[in-house]
């Protein structure tokens, strides 16, 4: 079909009006259709942050930032750092600083496991000066998922010696935690 | 400013070298989001902030630290002219978010370009690196290797459950977006185009066209990159975007084949037409460039047209952006002014040749 304005390109969008039960149909191109006024949205098209602040719309109270009234307000979680508040994450869709997260919690669960298809669990890389405890604990995990396999393979003597070392591992990461959270 | 001296400024010199499949696959990035621990973010606004940690970067990173053979150099947005700043953005070093929030911005920049690292852009840190045609694993590397040198002096905002704390819910956890740019002109010619989109975009995968978010593909470039941050580790986005990428680049193969069989004739009338309009025409828009480009280089991929770099692809898109045409012009340039320009710059560098 046409664009019943042009006659040049395709139409791509149907409008339907209907003014006191009298009803009109027309076809249009997006060009022509933006000329007329019937399409409202900017110029460089529906951005991902748009559309990623329309979900987070769905998530948590339901605050809107001008209509919110005073004692609303006072109730709404504010990270203590940085001063963002919930409804202002919302509708900028950014945290203010890496504590936003703890303070937000619970409600940013939701959000991370949409964005993330249903992921919620880290598992890539690690930074070397502040996850050294937790690099361990990774390589412990790993360890004793070793350790299970030789047992059922019934390597005992190899598997002895892995749990030695695993009890090595952990004694010493008890003592890094533990450096680590002093510091 | 004579015309080559220009082209060696629009062309990085880590795009001349040689990488796997180059002729479809244009470039590998690696992109990683970093913050520090105890500073409040750039999206918080906070001025103050925002000038330590880039005093701090400029304190402690601008000793002409050699990473391999290349040398980084610091660069405050603040020193640079409007020009010079949309030039970085059209050579992708930094993006347009650095320009709008530029007062305590900075980037590094290495003297091939191949890596430059935005300071104060959405995050605290953004490092990217680049690499000719197929290579993300080779630039998931170095970007590792200066996520380590910067890591050095200063903790960064990282939990064990969420990864790495990014700004935007989206990147958080890997704080890593790898992305491919790839010239697909037979996949679009045949509209296969067209089934491939959507079924990339079921495996977590993002289409975009070379601009980035929203903008369209435009000569036929493609940009493909990953969606989810969280719960896959890198190696694995990296080798599942690969084997999307490798399987891509067999099928371009085949179309091409294809409608070179089909019609050799009306393929060569394609490219040798947009050769003649770029070699003749006298006000070109940006538009219709680069679908002429795209043509001509694959004409020179498939053998059609020879003597001319196959470069030119990289080169001309490049060169006829906004920022540039107003570069060489060393003015401001309204947008007819601009198609007048670009027409004549692109007939000088199709009468240099190689």
């Amino acid at each position: 079909m046409e664009c019943q304005e042009c006659h040049e390109r395709k139409a791509t969008l149907h409008f339907k009006h209907i003014i006191n039960g009298q009803e009109t149909k027309i076809s249009l191109c997006e060009v022509c259709a933006k000329k007329k006024g019937y399409l409202s949205y900017p110029e460089e098209g529906y951005s991902l942050n748009d559309l990623l602040s329309g979900l987070f719309q769905k998530d948590g109270l339901n605050l809107s930032s001008t209509g919110a009234t005073k004692s609303n307000q006072s109730q709404e979680l504010k990270c203590a750092s940085c001063g963002r508040t919930f409804s202002e994450f919302k509708k900028a869709g950014k945290f203010g600083c890496a504590n936003c997260y703890a303070s937000f919690g619970a409600k940013v669960e939701p959000i991370l496991r949409r964005v993330h298809a249903g992921n919620t669990k880290h598992t890539g890389r690690i930074p070397k000066r502040a996850g050294k405890y937790i690099q361990q604990k990774r390589l412990i995990s790993s360890h004793k998922e070793e350790l299970k396999q030789l047992i059922e393979e019934e390597e005992f003597e190899k598997a002895a010696v892995l749990r030695d070392k695993i009890r090595e591992l952990e004694k010493e990461n008890h003592q890094n935690k533990e450096a680590g959270d002093n510091t | 400013m004579t015309l080559e001296s220009f082209i060696n400024e629009a062309i990085s010199p880590w795009m001349l070298e040689d990488g796997p499949d180059k002729d479809i696959v244009m470039s590998s990035r690696v992109r990683l989001a970093r913050n520090f621990a105890d500073k409040l973010y750039p999206t918080s606004g906070n001025q103050e902030a925002l000038e330590e940690v880039l005093q701090f970067i400029r304190k402690n990173y601008t000793q002409q630290e050699d990473t391999e053979q290349d040398s980084i150099s610091f660069i405050p947005m603040k020193n640079l002219s409007m020009i010079e700043k949309l030039v970085l953005v059209e050579k992708h070093l930094i993006s347009p978010h650095l320009i709008k929030h530029s007062d305590h911005a900075a980037v590094l920049l290495s003297a091939q370009e191949q890596t430059s690292i935005m300071v104060n852009e959405e995050d605290h840190l953004r490092i990217q690196v680049y690499y000719p045609g197929l290579q993300l694993r080779k630039a998931l590397e170095e970007a590792y290797y200066l996520d380590d040198w910067l890591e050095e002096k200063a903790d960064y905002a990282f939990d064990e459950t969420k990864g790495y704390l990014t700004s935007c819910p989206t990147n958080i956890g890997t704080g890593m977006r790898a992305s491919i740019m790839m010239h697909l002109p037979a996949l679009v010619l045949t509209k296969q185009i067209n089934r491939l989109i959507p079924a990339i975009n079921q495996l977590g995968l993002v289409v975009r066209g070379i601009y980035g978010e929203g903008s369209e593909a435009r000569g036929n470039i493609f940009q493909i990159s990953n969606q989810i941050t969280l719960g896959k580790s890198e190696e694995d986005i990296v080798e599942d975007l690969e084997s999307i990428v490798n399987q891509l680049v067999e099928h371009e193969r085949m179309a091409r084949v294809y409608i070179y069989e089909q019609s050799e004739i009306s393929l060569e009338d394609r490219v040798f037409r947009s050769y003649g309009t770029l070699k003749n025409s006298r006000i070109i828009d940006s538009k219709e460039a680069a679908i002429c480009i795209s043509n001509l280089r694959l004409g020179i991929d498939l053998g059609i047209i020879e003597n001319i770099s196959e470069n030119i692809l990289n080169e001309l898109m490049v060169l006829t952006q906004p920022g540039f045409l107003q570069h060489y012009a060393n003015k401001a340039l309204r947008s007819d002014e601009r198609d007048i320009r670009r027409a004549s710059i692109i007939r000088e560098r199709l009468n240099l040749k190689k």
